[in-house]
Protein backbone atom coordinates (compact mmCIF):
# COMPACT_ATOMS: atom_id res chain seq x y z
CA UNK A 1 0.00 0.00 0.00
CA UNK A 2 1.35 3.56 -1.07
CA UNK A 3 0.12 6.39 -0.37
CA UNK A 4 -0.55 9.97 -2.09
CA UNK A 5 -1.40 13.78 -1.49
CA UNK A 6 -4.81 14.98 -2.96
CA UNK A 7 -5.19 18.81 -2.94
CA UNK A 8 -8.60 19.29 -2.35
CA UNK A 9 -10.34 22.71 -2.54
CA UNK A 10 -12.10 23.76 1.00
CA UNK A 11 -14.10 26.42 0.95
CA UNK A 12 -16.96 28.31 0.50
CA UNK A 13 -18.52 31.75 -1.77
CA UNK A 14 -16.18 33.46 0.41
CA UNK A 15 -13.18 31.84 -0.83
CA UNK A 16 -11.00 28.63 -0.06
CA UNK A 17 -7.96 27.20 -0.66
CA UNK A 18 -6.65 24.22 -1.81
CA UNK A 19 -6.00 21.26 1.72
CA UNK A 20 -3.56 18.69 1.59
CA UNK A 21 -4.56 15.69 2.59
CA UNK A 22 -2.34 11.97 2.54
CA UNK A 23 -4.51 8.85 0.82
CA UNK A 24 -3.73 5.30 1.67
CA UNK A 25 -3.84 3.95 -1.78
CA UNK A 26 -5.12 0.75 -2.54
CA UNK A 27 -5.38 -1.06 -6.05
CA UNK A 28 -8.68 -0.02 -7.74
CA UNK A 29 -9.39 2.95 -5.88
CA UNK A 30 -11.12 5.69 -7.64
CA UNK A 31 -11.09 9.28 -6.52
CA UNK A 32 -14.41 9.27 -5.03
CA UNK A 33 -13.10 6.33 -2.46
CA UNK A 34 -10.04 8.96 -1.45
CA UNK A 35 -12.37 11.41 -0.72
CA UNK A 36 -14.39 9.20 1.26
CA UNK A 37 -11.35 8.37 3.47
CA UNK A 38 -10.21 11.88 3.40
CA UNK A 39 -13.77 11.89 5.16
CA UNK A 40 -13.24 9.55 7.47
CA UNK A 41 -9.84 9.99 8.45
CA UNK A 42 -9.01 13.75 8.48
CA UNK A 43 -12.27 16.26 7.82
CA UNK A 44 -15.51 14.72 8.29
CA UNK A 45 -16.95 18.12 7.48
CA UNK A 46 -15.70 18.11 4.05
CA UNK A 47 -18.66 18.90 1.60
CA UNK A 48 -19.35 16.27 -1.36
CA UNK A 49 -22.23 15.48 -3.47
CA UNK A 50 -22.05 11.44 -4.47
CA UNK A 51 -24.61 9.05 -4.76
CA UNK A 52 -24.71 5.56 -6.62
CA UNK A 53 -20.54 5.42 -7.12
CA UNK A 54 -21.50 3.50 -10.05
CA UNK A 55 -21.12 6.37 -12.66
CA UNK A 56 -25.15 6.44 -13.60
CA UNK A 57 -26.38 9.34 -11.14
CA UNK A 58 -24.15 12.21 -12.30
CA UNK A 59 -23.67 13.80 -8.66
CA UNK A 60 -20.10 13.64 -8.12
CA UNK A 61 -18.92 15.69 -10.87
CA UNK A 62 -15.72 17.69 -9.98
CA UNK A 63 -12.42 18.82 -11.93
CA UNK A 64 -9.88 16.18 -11.21
CA UNK A 65 -6.51 18.21 -12.06
CA UNK A 66 -8.30 20.79 -13.80
CA UNK A 67 -10.27 17.98 -16.06
CA UNK A 68 -14.52 18.01 -15.54
CA UNK A 69 -15.00 14.54 -14.43
CA UNK A 70 -16.95 12.20 -12.18
CA UNK A 71 -15.04 11.03 -9.25
CA UNK A 72 -16.53 7.82 -9.21
CA UNK A 73 -15.30 6.53 -12.66
CA UNK A 74 -11.79 8.68 -12.34
CA UNK A 75 -9.36 5.58 -10.72
CA UNK A 76 -6.16 6.63 -9.42
CA UNK A 77 -4.01 4.15 -11.72
CA UNK A 78 -4.54 6.54 -14.46
CA UNK A 79 -3.37 9.51 -12.49
CA UNK A 80 -0.08 10.28 -13.20
CA UNK A 81 1.28 9.15 -10.01
CA UNK A 82 4.56 11.40 -9.74
CA UNK A 83 1.75 14.10 -8.80
CA UNK A 84 -0.75 15.17 -6.01
CA UNK A 85 -4.23 14.94 -7.17
CA UNK A 86 -6.22 18.14 -7.35
CA UNK A 87 -9.78 17.89 -6.62
CA UNK A 88 -11.60 20.85 -7.24
CA UNK A 89 -15.72 21.79 -7.58
CA UNK A 90 -16.96 22.76 -11.19
CA UNK A 91 -15.95 25.96 -12.02
CA UNK A 92 -18.89 26.80 -14.27
CA UNK A 93 -21.78 27.14 -11.30
CA UNK A 94 -21.68 28.93 -8.25
CA UNK A 95 -20.04 27.27 -4.95
CA UNK A 96 -21.71 25.94 -1.92
CA UNK A 97 -19.04 24.16 -0.38
CA UNK A 98 -16.15 22.47 -0.69
CA UNK A 99 -16.54 20.22 -3.58
CA UNK A 100 -20.14 21.06 -3.88
CA UNK A 101 -21.52 23.66 -6.14
CA UNK A 102 -25.20 24.75 -6.80
CA UNK A 103 -26.70 23.39 -10.30
CA UNK A 104 -30.25 24.74 -9.95
CA UNK A 105 -29.60 27.16 -12.72
CA UNK A 106 -29.77 23.94 -15.13
CA UNK A 107 -32.96 23.35 -14.20
CA UNK A 108 -34.27 26.37 -14.57
CA UNK A 109 -33.37 26.09 -17.84
CA UNK A 110 -34.77 22.61 -18.39
CA UNK A 111 -38.27 24.18 -17.71
CA UNK A 112 -38.03 26.08 -20.33
CA UNK A 113 -38.36 23.53 -23.29
CA UNK A 114 -41.36 22.47 -23.78
CA UNK A 115 -41.69 18.59 -23.45
CA UNK A 116 -42.63 15.95 -25.12
CA UNK A 117 -45.72 16.31 -27.07
CA UNK A 118 -47.14 14.02 -29.34
CA UNK A 119 -49.64 13.62 -31.93
CA UNK A 120 -53.10 12.86 -31.63
CA UNK A 121 -52.59 9.82 -33.72
CA UNK A 122 -49.36 8.82 -32.57
CA UNK A 123 -49.35 5.15 -32.82
CA UNK A 124 -45.72 4.51 -30.58
CA UNK A 125 -45.69 1.43 -32.80
CA UNK A 126 -42.09 2.54 -33.58
CA UNK A 127 -39.18 1.04 -35.81
CA UNK A 128 -35.48 0.86 -33.52
CA UNK A 129 -33.50 2.80 -36.19
CA UNK A 130 -36.10 5.95 -35.54
CA UNK A 131 -35.39 5.45 -31.83
CA UNK A 132 -31.91 4.69 -32.17
CA UNK A 133 -30.66 8.53 -32.13
CA UNK A 134 -32.86 9.62 -29.60
CA UNK A 135 -31.92 6.59 -27.23
CA UNK A 136 -28.55 7.88 -27.39
CA UNK A 137 -29.37 11.11 -25.63
CA UNK A 138 -31.77 9.55 -23.03
CA UNK A 139 -28.32 7.83 -21.84
CA UNK A 140 -27.51 11.73 -20.43
CA UNK A 141 -26.98 11.23 -16.43
CA UNK A 142 -27.31 15.08 -16.04
CA UNK A 143 -23.91 15.32 -14.54
CA UNK A 144 -23.42 18.58 -16.05
CA UNK A 145 -19.98 18.14 -16.83
CA UNK A 146 -20.62 19.16 -20.75
CA UNK A 147 -22.36 22.23 -19.05
CA UNK A 148 -19.06 23.28 -16.40
CA UNK A 149 -16.57 23.22 -19.66
CA UNK A 150 -18.12 24.59 -22.18
CA UNK A 151 -16.81 27.68 -23.06
CA UNK A 152 -19.74 29.99 -23.60
CA UNK A 153 -20.78 29.55 -19.85
CA UNK A 154 -17.60 28.59 -18.24
CA UNK A 155 -15.28 31.25 -20.00
CA UNK A 156 -18.07 33.98 -21.53
CA UNK A 157 -20.84 33.36 -18.65
CA UNK A 158 -23.21 33.75 -21.16
CA UNK A 159 -25.81 31.69 -19.10
CA UNK A 160 -29.06 34.30 -19.60
CA UNK A 161 -28.50 33.94 -23.47
CA UNK A 162 -27.39 29.73 -23.76
CA UNK A 163 -28.75 26.43 -22.37
CA UNK A 164 -25.47 24.64 -23.29
CA UNK A 165 -24.80 21.27 -24.03
CA UNK A 166 -27.36 19.25 -21.57
CA UNK A 167 -30.18 21.02 -23.11
CA UNK A 168 -28.99 20.90 -26.12
CA UNK A 169 -29.24 17.41 -26.06
CA UNK A 170 -32.65 17.30 -24.56
CA UNK A 171 -33.88 19.46 -27.65
CA UNK A 172 -32.58 17.17 -30.09
CA UNK A 173 -34.00 13.98 -28.05
CA UNK A 174 -37.62 15.83 -28.78
CA UNK A 175 -36.98 17.54 -32.03
CA UNK A 176 -35.95 14.29 -34.00
CA UNK A 177 -38.74 12.27 -32.24
CA UNK A 178 -40.41 10.58 -34.45
CA UNK A 179 -43.82 10.80 -32.46
CA UNK A 180 -43.03 14.98 -31.55
CA UNK A 181 -45.19 17.35 -32.87
CA UNK A 182 -43.77 20.53 -31.45
CA UNK A 183 -41.35 22.90 -32.88
CA UNK A 184 -38.87 24.55 -31.00
CA UNK A 185 -36.27 25.95 -33.38
CA UNK A 186 -37.73 29.39 -32.71
CA UNK A 187 -36.74 28.56 -29.26
CA UNK A 188 -33.33 26.94 -30.22
CA UNK A 189 -32.06 29.69 -32.13
CA UNK A 190 -33.26 32.51 -30.33
CA UNK A 191 -33.37 31.71 -26.22
CA UNK A 192 -31.05 29.10 -26.45
CA UNK A 193 -28.39 30.63 -28.09
CA UNK A 194 -27.69 27.22 -30.26
CA UNK A 195 -25.39 30.15 -32.50
CA UNK A 196 -23.07 30.73 -29.59
CA UNK A 197 -21.61 27.05 -29.66
CA UNK A 198 -18.75 27.31 -31.97
CA UNK A 199 -18.79 23.82 -31.57
CA UNK A 200 -15.00 22.77 -30.06
CA UNK A 201 -16.59 20.12 -28.71
CA UNK A 202 -15.31 19.95 -24.88
CA UNK A 203 -18.66 18.74 -24.17
CA UNK A 204 -18.24 15.85 -26.29
CA UNK A 205 -14.68 14.74 -24.50
CA UNK A 206 -15.90 14.88 -20.94
CA UNK A 207 -19.40 13.43 -21.13
CA UNK A 208 -18.71 10.23 -19.27
CA UNK A 209 -21.60 8.49 -21.03
CA UNK A 210 -19.93 9.04 -24.28
CA UNK A 211 -22.91 11.11 -25.80
CA UNK A 212 -21.86 12.46 -29.41
CA UNK A 213 -23.15 15.79 -28.13
CA UNK A 214 -21.86 18.06 -31.05
CA UNK A 215 -22.10 15.51 -33.77
CA UNK A 216 -25.24 13.90 -33.04
CA UNK A 217 -26.96 16.65 -31.02
CA UNK A 218 -25.44 20.25 -31.88
CA UNK A 219 -24.95 20.03 -35.57
CA UNK A 220 -27.56 18.32 -36.27
CA UNK A 221 -29.78 20.83 -34.61
CA UNK A 222 -27.77 23.68 -36.33
CA UNK A 223 -28.84 22.25 -39.50
CA UNK A 224 -32.31 22.31 -38.84
CA UNK A 225 -31.47 26.15 -37.83
CA UNK A 226 -30.18 26.76 -41.22
CA UNK A 227 -33.04 25.46 -43.01
CA UNK A 228 -35.04 27.62 -41.10
CA UNK A 229 -33.57 30.65 -40.91
CA UNK A 230 -30.34 30.90 -42.97
CA UNK A 231 -30.50 28.85 -46.10
CA UNK A 232 -30.85 32.05 -48.59
CA UNK A 233 -32.34 29.44 -51.52
CA UNK A 234 -34.67 28.12 -48.88
CA UNK A 235 -35.58 31.43 -47.67
CA UNK A 236 -36.83 32.30 -51.29
CA UNK A 237 -38.26 29.61 -52.12
CA UNK A 238 -40.46 30.36 -49.57
CA UNK A 239 -40.87 33.83 -49.92
CA UNK A 240 -42.04 32.80 -53.82
CA UNK A 241 -44.38 30.06 -52.39
CA UNK A 242 -45.78 32.00 -49.62
CA UNK A 243 -45.05 29.45 -47.57
CA UNK A 244 -43.66 31.77 -44.37
CA UNK A 245 -41.02 30.66 -42.42
CA UNK A 246 -42.71 27.27 -40.94
CA UNK A 247 -41.97 25.81 -44.40
CA UNK A 248 -38.60 24.92 -43.64
CA UNK A 249 -39.47 22.65 -40.13
CA UNK A 250 -37.78 19.23 -40.24
CA UNK A 251 -39.57 16.63 -41.98
CA UNK A 252 -41.41 13.94 -40.39
CA UNK B 1 0.61 23.37 1.87
CA UNK B 2 -2.05 25.68 0.91
CA UNK B 3 -2.32 27.69 -2.65
CA UNK B 4 -4.24 31.06 -3.80
CA UNK B 5 -7.16 31.54 -1.97
CA UNK B 6 -9.14 33.09 -5.12
CA UNK B 7 -7.60 30.41 -7.84
CA UNK B 8 -10.76 29.33 -9.01
CA UNK B 9 -12.34 32.68 -9.70
CA UNK B 10 -9.03 33.48 -11.24
CA UNK B 11 -9.63 33.75 -15.12
CA UNK B 12 -7.10 34.54 -18.34
CA UNK B 13 -5.36 32.83 -20.92
CA UNK B 14 -3.66 29.69 -20.46
CA UNK B 15 -5.35 29.66 -17.08
CA UNK B 16 -5.78 26.25 -15.80
CA UNK B 17 -5.47 23.52 -13.17
CA UNK B 18 -4.72 21.11 -16.05
CA UNK B 19 -0.91 19.33 -15.64
CA UNK B 20 -1.13 17.65 -19.23
CA UNK B 21 0.31 19.01 -21.89
CA UNK B 22 -2.58 20.78 -23.36
CA UNK B 23 -1.40 23.18 -25.91
CA UNK B 24 0.57 20.33 -27.69
CA UNK B 25 -2.27 19.69 -29.87
CA UNK B 26 -3.41 23.48 -31.30
CA UNK B 27 0.33 24.28 -31.63
CA UNK B 28 0.71 21.73 -33.76
CA UNK B 29 -3.08 22.50 -35.66
CA UNK B 30 -1.67 25.69 -35.44
CA UNK B 31 1.81 24.86 -37.39
CA UNK B 32 -0.07 22.27 -39.93
CA UNK B 33 -2.65 24.91 -41.14
CA UNK B 34 0.00 27.70 -41.31
CA UNK B 35 2.05 25.41 -43.29
CA UNK B 36 -0.98 24.50 -45.34
CA UNK B 37 -1.96 27.63 -45.99
CA UNK B 38 1.25 29.51 -46.61
CA UNK B 39 2.50 26.55 -49.38
CA UNK B 40 -1.10 26.40 -51.13
CA UNK B 41 -1.03 30.60 -51.06
CA UNK B 42 2.83 30.04 -52.75
CA UNK B 43 1.92 27.11 -55.31
CA UNK B 44 -1.50 28.97 -56.69
CA UNK B 45 0.86 32.08 -56.97
CA UNK B 46 3.42 30.93 -59.24
CA UNK B 47 1.00 30.06 -62.14
CA UNK B 48 3.12 27.82 -63.57
CA UNK B 49 4.31 24.04 -63.02
CA UNK B 50 0.48 23.26 -62.91
CA UNK B 51 0.59 20.23 -65.29
CA UNK B 52 3.07 17.84 -66.15
CA UNK B 53 2.90 15.90 -69.28
CA UNK B 54 6.12 14.61 -69.78
CA UNK B 55 6.57 11.00 -71.40
CA UNK B 56 2.68 11.71 -72.38
CA UNK B 57 1.14 12.03 -68.92
CA UNK B 58 -1.21 14.21 -68.24
CA UNK B 59 -0.88 15.34 -64.39
CA UNK B 60 -3.27 18.13 -63.35
CA UNK B 61 -2.25 19.75 -59.93
CA UNK B 62 -5.77 19.80 -57.70
CA UNK B 63 -5.23 23.82 -57.37
CA UNK B 64 -5.67 24.50 -61.13
CA UNK B 65 -8.16 22.02 -61.64
CA UNK B 66 -10.72 22.75 -63.76
CA UNK B 67 -8.92 24.92 -65.89
CA UNK B 68 -11.66 27.85 -65.92
CA UNK B 69 -9.15 30.03 -68.04
CA UNK B 70 -8.86 27.72 -70.98
CA UNK B 71 -12.78 27.35 -70.95
CA UNK B 72 -13.24 31.49 -70.96
CA UNK B 73 -9.96 32.44 -73.05
CA UNK B 74 -9.16 34.34 -70.27
CA UNK B 75 -6.22 36.27 -70.03
CA UNK B 76 -5.94 37.46 -66.03
CA UNK B 77 -3.08 39.26 -64.66
CA UNK B 78 -3.10 37.37 -61.53
CA UNK B 79 -2.93 33.17 -61.49
CA UNK B 80 -6.23 31.64 -62.13
CA UNK B 81 -5.74 29.01 -59.06
CA UNK B 82 -7.65 31.96 -57.54
CA UNK B 83 -10.61 31.55 -59.93
CA UNK B 84 -11.31 28.14 -58.05
CA UNK B 85 -9.02 27.83 -54.68
CA UNK B 86 -11.90 29.65 -52.87
CA UNK B 87 -14.09 27.10 -53.15
CA UNK B 88 -12.11 24.00 -51.16
CA UNK B 89 -11.12 26.81 -49.12
CA UNK B 90 -14.18 27.85 -48.25
CA UNK B 91 -15.75 24.70 -47.76
CA UNK B 92 -12.92 23.96 -45.18
CA UNK B 93 -12.96 27.13 -43.60
CA UNK B 94 -16.77 26.28 -42.92
CA UNK B 95 -16.17 22.59 -42.17
CA UNK B 96 -17.40 21.98 -38.40
CA UNK B 97 -14.06 20.16 -37.88
CA UNK B 98 -12.04 23.02 -39.41
CA UNK B 99 -14.06 25.38 -37.09
CA UNK B 100 -13.34 23.56 -34.07
CA UNK B 101 -9.41 23.78 -35.11
CA UNK B 102 -8.94 27.13 -36.06
CA UNK B 103 -11.41 27.87 -32.81
CA UNK B 104 -9.21 26.53 -30.70
CA UNK B 105 -5.62 27.28 -32.64
CA UNK B 106 -5.82 30.36 -33.77
CA UNK B 107 -8.52 32.17 -32.18
CA UNK B 108 -7.69 30.47 -28.41
CA UNK B 109 -11.71 30.44 -28.23
CA UNK B 110 -11.18 27.77 -25.97
CA UNK B 111 -7.24 26.37 -26.88
CA UNK B 112 -8.46 23.22 -24.90
CA UNK B 113 -10.77 22.42 -22.64
CA UNK B 114 -10.77 23.80 -19.02
CA UNK B 115 -8.29 26.20 -20.58
CA UNK B 116 -8.37 30.24 -19.82
CA UNK B 117 -8.91 32.53 -23.20
CA UNK B 118 -7.84 35.39 -24.09
CA UNK B 119 -9.91 38.32 -22.90
CA UNK B 120 -13.02 39.30 -25.55
CA UNK B 121 -14.88 41.97 -24.90
CA UNK B 122 -18.46 40.13 -26.28
CA UNK B 123 -18.34 37.53 -27.13
CA UNK B 124 -20.87 36.16 -29.97
CA UNK B 125 -20.10 32.66 -31.10
CA UNK B 126 -21.53 32.22 -34.87
CA UNK B 127 -24.46 34.79 -34.46
CA UNK B 128 -22.97 37.78 -36.13
CA UNK B 129 -20.32 38.66 -39.09
CA UNK B 130 -18.29 37.18 -40.38
CA UNK B 131 -18.73 33.95 -38.30
CA UNK B 132 -22.61 33.81 -39.11
CA UNK B 133 -21.63 33.08 -42.44
CA UNK B 134 -20.81 29.69 -41.32
CA UNK B 135 -24.57 28.65 -42.05
CA UNK B 136 -23.75 28.62 -45.57
CA UNK B 137 -21.31 25.92 -45.11
CA UNK B 138 -23.89 23.46 -47.37
CA UNK B 139 -23.63 25.78 -50.29
CA UNK B 140 -19.89 25.65 -50.37
CA UNK B 141 -20.71 21.52 -50.03
CA UNK B 142 -22.65 21.81 -53.02
CA UNK B 143 -19.64 23.82 -55.39
CA UNK B 144 -16.90 22.07 -53.87
CA UNK B 145 -18.34 18.78 -55.24
CA UNK B 146 -18.54 19.59 -59.02
CA UNK B 147 -14.84 20.54 -58.21
CA UNK B 148 -14.57 16.78 -56.80
CA UNK B 149 -15.75 15.86 -60.31
CA UNK B 150 -13.25 17.33 -62.07
CA UNK B 151 -10.51 16.15 -59.53
CA UNK B 152 -12.02 12.62 -60.33
CA UNK B 153 -11.34 13.20 -63.83
CA UNK B 154 -8.26 14.40 -63.55
CA UNK B 155 -6.96 11.65 -61.89
CA UNK B 156 -8.67 9.26 -64.23
CA UNK B 157 -6.79 11.00 -67.16
CA UNK B 158 -4.02 10.31 -65.17
CA UNK B 159 -3.87 6.38 -65.93
CA UNK B 160 -3.85 7.10 -69.38
CA UNK B 161 -0.85 8.19 -71.40
CA UNK B 162 -0.30 9.86 -75.01
CA UNK B 163 1.82 7.89 -77.39
CA UNK B 164 4.64 9.59 -80.24
CA UNK B 165 1.61 8.69 -82.71
CA UNK B 166 -1.41 10.64 -80.71
CA UNK B 167 -2.90 7.73 -78.91
CA UNK B 168 -3.81 7.27 -75.70
CA UNK B 169 -2.80 3.85 -73.71
CA UNK B 170 -4.17 2.95 -70.15
CA UNK B 171 -0.70 2.68 -67.73
CA UNK B 172 0.37 3.51 -64.48
CA UNK B 173 2.75 6.31 -63.01
CA UNK B 174 3.48 7.50 -60.08
CA UNK B 175 1.77 10.45 -60.54
CA UNK B 176 -1.22 8.51 -61.47
CA UNK B 177 -1.63 6.74 -57.94
CA UNK B 178 -0.84 9.85 -56.25
CA UNK B 179 -3.63 11.62 -57.96
CA UNK B 180 -5.94 8.49 -57.27
CA UNK B 181 -5.01 8.47 -53.70
CA UNK B 182 -5.90 12.43 -53.39
CA UNK B 183 -9.15 12.29 -54.96
CA UNK B 184 -9.78 9.47 -53.04
CA UNK B 185 -9.16 11.36 -49.76
CA UNK B 186 -10.74 14.44 -51.38
CA UNK B 187 -13.96 12.13 -51.43
CA UNK B 188 -13.78 10.68 -48.00
CA UNK B 189 -13.88 14.34 -46.43
CA UNK B 190 -16.43 15.65 -48.79
CA UNK B 191 -18.96 12.80 -48.26
CA UNK B 192 -18.97 12.57 -44.42
CA UNK B 193 -19.75 16.13 -44.50
CA UNK B 194 -22.00 16.95 -41.37
CA UNK B 195 -23.95 19.32 -43.62
CA UNK B 196 -24.76 16.00 -46.58
CA UNK B 197 -25.36 13.95 -43.36
CA UNK B 198 -28.15 16.20 -42.57
CA UNK B 199 -29.37 16.84 -46.10
CA UNK B 200 -29.58 12.79 -47.20
CA UNK B 201 -31.65 12.09 -44.13
CA UNK B 202 -30.42 13.58 -41.04
CA UNK B 203 -32.76 16.30 -41.21
CA UNK B 204 -35.98 13.51 -41.11
CA UNK B 205 -37.77 12.56 -37.85
CA UNK B 206 -39.05 9.22 -39.04
CA UNK B 207 -36.59 6.58 -40.92
CA UNK B 208 -39.68 4.74 -41.25
CA UNK B 209 -41.99 6.52 -42.82
CA UNK B 210 -41.66 6.10 -46.50
CA UNK B 211 -39.91 3.92 -48.87
CA UNK B 212 -38.30 7.40 -49.54
CA UNK B 213 -37.20 7.74 -46.40
CA UNK B 214 -35.92 4.15 -45.50
CA UNK B 215 -33.56 4.93 -48.70
CA UNK B 216 -32.36 8.05 -47.48
CA UNK B 217 -31.84 6.44 -43.51
CA UNK B 218 -29.09 4.04 -45.56
CA UNK B 219 -27.43 6.61 -47.15
CA UNK B 220 -27.41 8.94 -43.89
CA UNK B 221 -25.93 5.64 -42.57
CA UNK B 222 -22.89 5.27 -44.95
CA UNK B 223 -22.52 9.10 -44.61
CA UNK B 224 -22.51 8.62 -40.94
CA UNK B 225 -19.54 5.84 -41.17
CA UNK B 226 -17.64 8.28 -42.94
CA UNK B 227 -18.52 11.14 -40.88
CA UNK B 228 -17.00 9.15 -37.73
CA UNK B 229 -13.97 9.96 -38.95
CA UNK B 230 -14.30 13.20 -40.52
CA UNK B 231 -11.32 14.66 -38.77
CA UNK B 232 -8.34 11.69 -40.06
CA UNK B 233 -9.99 11.99 -43.54
CA UNK B 234 -9.78 15.99 -43.19
CA UNK B 235 -6.03 15.75 -42.31
CA UNK B 236 -5.38 13.62 -44.76
CA UNK B 237 -6.67 15.04 -47.55
CA UNK B 238 -5.52 18.22 -46.86
CA UNK B 239 -1.59 16.73 -46.86
CA UNK B 240 -2.51 14.60 -49.62
CA UNK B 241 -4.06 17.99 -52.25
CA UNK B 242 -0.95 19.79 -50.76
CA UNK B 243 1.44 16.67 -51.66
CA UNK B 244 0.20 16.10 -54.43
CA UNK B 245 0.54 19.58 -55.67
CA UNK B 246 4.15 19.17 -54.80
CA UNK B 247 4.89 16.08 -56.50
CA UNK B 248 3.29 17.50 -60.07
CA UNK B 249 5.28 20.66 -59.49
CA UNK B 250 8.52 18.43 -59.00
CA UNK B 251 7.70 16.36 -62.33
CA UNK B 252 7.13 19.66 -64.27
CA UNK B 253 10.01 21.05 -63.14
CA UNK B 254 12.42 18.49 -64.04
CA UNK B 255 13.29 17.87 -60.58
CA UNK B 256 11.65 14.51 -60.18
CA UNK B 257 11.21 11.96 -62.34
CA UNK B 258 8.35 10.58 -62.61
CA UNK B 259 8.57 6.50 -62.37
CA UNK B 260 6.02 4.79 -65.06
CA UNK B 261 4.82 1.32 -63.78
CA UNK B 262 3.46 0.17 -66.86
CA UNK B 263 1.47 1.21 -69.97
CA UNK B 264 -0.43 -1.18 -72.08
CA UNK B 265 -0.66 -0.49 -75.57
Amino acid sequence: MSTRVFKVWRGDSAGGKFVDYQVDVQEGMVVLDAIHQIQRQHAPDLACRWNCKAAKCGSCSAEINGKPRLMCKTRLDGLPVDQSVNVAPMKSFPLIRDLVTDISWNYTVNKKIPPFTPGADATFLMRQRDVDRVQEFRKCIECFLCQDVCHVLREHDLKPQFFGPRFLVRVASLEMHPMDTLDRLKLLKDEGGVGLCNITKCCTEVCPEEIHITDNAIIPLKERVVDKYYDPLRIVLRVLMGTGQDGGAAEK
Amino acid sequence: MAESVSILEHKGFGVTQRRDNWWIKPLLVFIGLSAFGVYSTWAAWQGDNFLFTGHGAYYLSPFYSPQVQLWFGLHLPFSFAFLILWIPLGFRATCYYYRKTYYRAFFADPAACAVGEPKHRHYHGERKFPFILQNIHRYFFYLATIVLLFLWYDAARAFFFRSAAGHLHFGVGVGSLVMLINVMALSGFSFGCNSLRHLVGGKLDCFSCSRTARARYKIWGKVSILNLRHAEWAWVSLFSVGLTDLYIRLCAMGTLPDVRLFIIK
